[in-house]
């Protein structure tokens, strides 16, 4: 519970592979949350390999990181970095000189009980892998976020990670699929959301076309929730509403609209979407 | 030719994703923790040997690989069948 009675929620965003959208929606959660009213934590949990204080625009103002949180080489309120663009959004940075080995499973636990008396929401990107920095990031979590993208690779390391967060009694474990492209979708030539559902068998919180603008946003270190209303951004805003507990419908990205003779007569004359 | 193969083929390579996803994580989930094959065998033999005597120290079971599927065999010999045992009833436990 955190300091306003509000029953606080610490949130893992995880995959087992790598580069395939993490961090990105570790910050766009985290903005669309606190800009809906909600005191939220961004909590960088990849030590050694710190981003999330980029991709959210933050990193000239990381003074303290969560290592010296746990060690007590400073207060927890030191280390946050408030974001000056939205009320109630804070940042717990990674230490990018040390390696995962400098925190422990207990610390980390102990560092979101802490969190938890301050935030409604805590956000964890999760590193890659199986291994300790893995766990760490998940083992103070109550649920859990698998983002994957429609490959073969992504969904089988996102199969292994539900299993494990399944062991470890995550709840619930819920899906992103990220960088959905519905032209190739449409041509048959790529996963849709169904077929990663029917695969992995959890329930799905949101879809995430690919969008040049999720780059673009990167490049500058403004999360795409905090003002645009690209695809991948309206996207990120109807998982944080779902996260908060909205219904929100899902629109059709997949190829549903699109099949049949009209579709058909579209591909034939080669139009594009 | 090669738009008239597209207005009619639906066999894209997404087809050939999804068949070759399920198929290796059949081979992954079967790749089973030793405390769960201790646990799977464990179990196994309670329920056997409501129903018959068998030499547990004897015991074989493994998962059998092919290329599209996966088989749990387990190798159980009997010494004895216990003669009348009722099977289970709905919600009944061991």
């Amino acid at each position: 519970m955190d300091s306003s009675g509000v029953q606080s929620r610490v949130i893992v965003i995880t995959s087992g592979k790598g580069g395939v959208g993490k961090t990105t929606t570790t910050s766009n959660l985290s903005v669309a949350l606190a800009r809906s009213g909600h005191r939220v934590v961004a909590v960088d949990a990849d030590i050694g390999l710190r981003n999330l204080d980029v991709v959210m625009g933050l990193e000239n103002r990381v003074v303290y990181n969560l290592i010296d949180v746990v060690e007590g080489s400073c207060k927890l309120s030191q280390a946050l970095v408030r974001d000056k663009r939205v009320d109630n959004l804070f940042l717990l940075p990674a230490a990018q000189t040390r390696t995962k080995d400098a925190v422990s499973s207990g610390q980390m636990e102990e560092l979101c009980s802490m969190l938890r008396e301050e935030f409604e929401y805590i956000l964890i990107d999760s590193p890659a892998g199986i291994e300790s920095g893995f766990r760490n990031a998940v083992v103070g979590a109550d649920e859990a976020l698998v983002i994957s993208t429609p490959e073969v690779p992504s969904v089988r390391d996102a199969d292994r990670i539900i299993g494990l967060l399944e062991s470890m009694e995550k709840a619930p474990i819920r899906l992103v699929v990220n960088r959905l492209r519905t032209s190739m979708v449409r041509e048959g030539e790529m996963l849709d959301v169904n077929d990663v559902l029917d695969i992995l068998a959890i329930d799905l919180i949101g879809v995430v076309p690919e969008d040049d603008s999720v780059v673009k946003s990167a490049n500058r270190g403004e999360p795409l929730t905090l003002s645009d209303s690209s695809p991948a951004a309206l996207a990120f805003q109807r998982i944080a509403a779902r996260l908060a507990g909205d219904e929100v419908p899902f629109p059709k990205f997949d190829e549903e609209n699109e099949r049949g003779l009209l579709a058909g007569l579209r591909r034939l004359f080669g139009k594009k979407d | 030719m090669g738009f008239l193969k597209r207005f009619f083929s639906n066999g894209g390579s997404k087809s050939v994703a999804k068949e070759r996803l399920q198929i290796v994580l059949i081979h992954d989930r079967a790749d089973i923790s030793p405390e769960m094959l201790d646990g799977l065998r464990r179990d196994i033999i309670s329920v056997i040997t409501r129903y018959m005597e068998i030499d547990s120290s004897r015991i074989e079971m493994d998962f059998d690989r092919a290329d599209r599927s996966v088989a749990f065999v387990a190798n159980i010999p009997v010494i004895r069948i216990k003669r009348g045992v009722a099977p289970l009833r709905d919600g009944e436990q061991l």
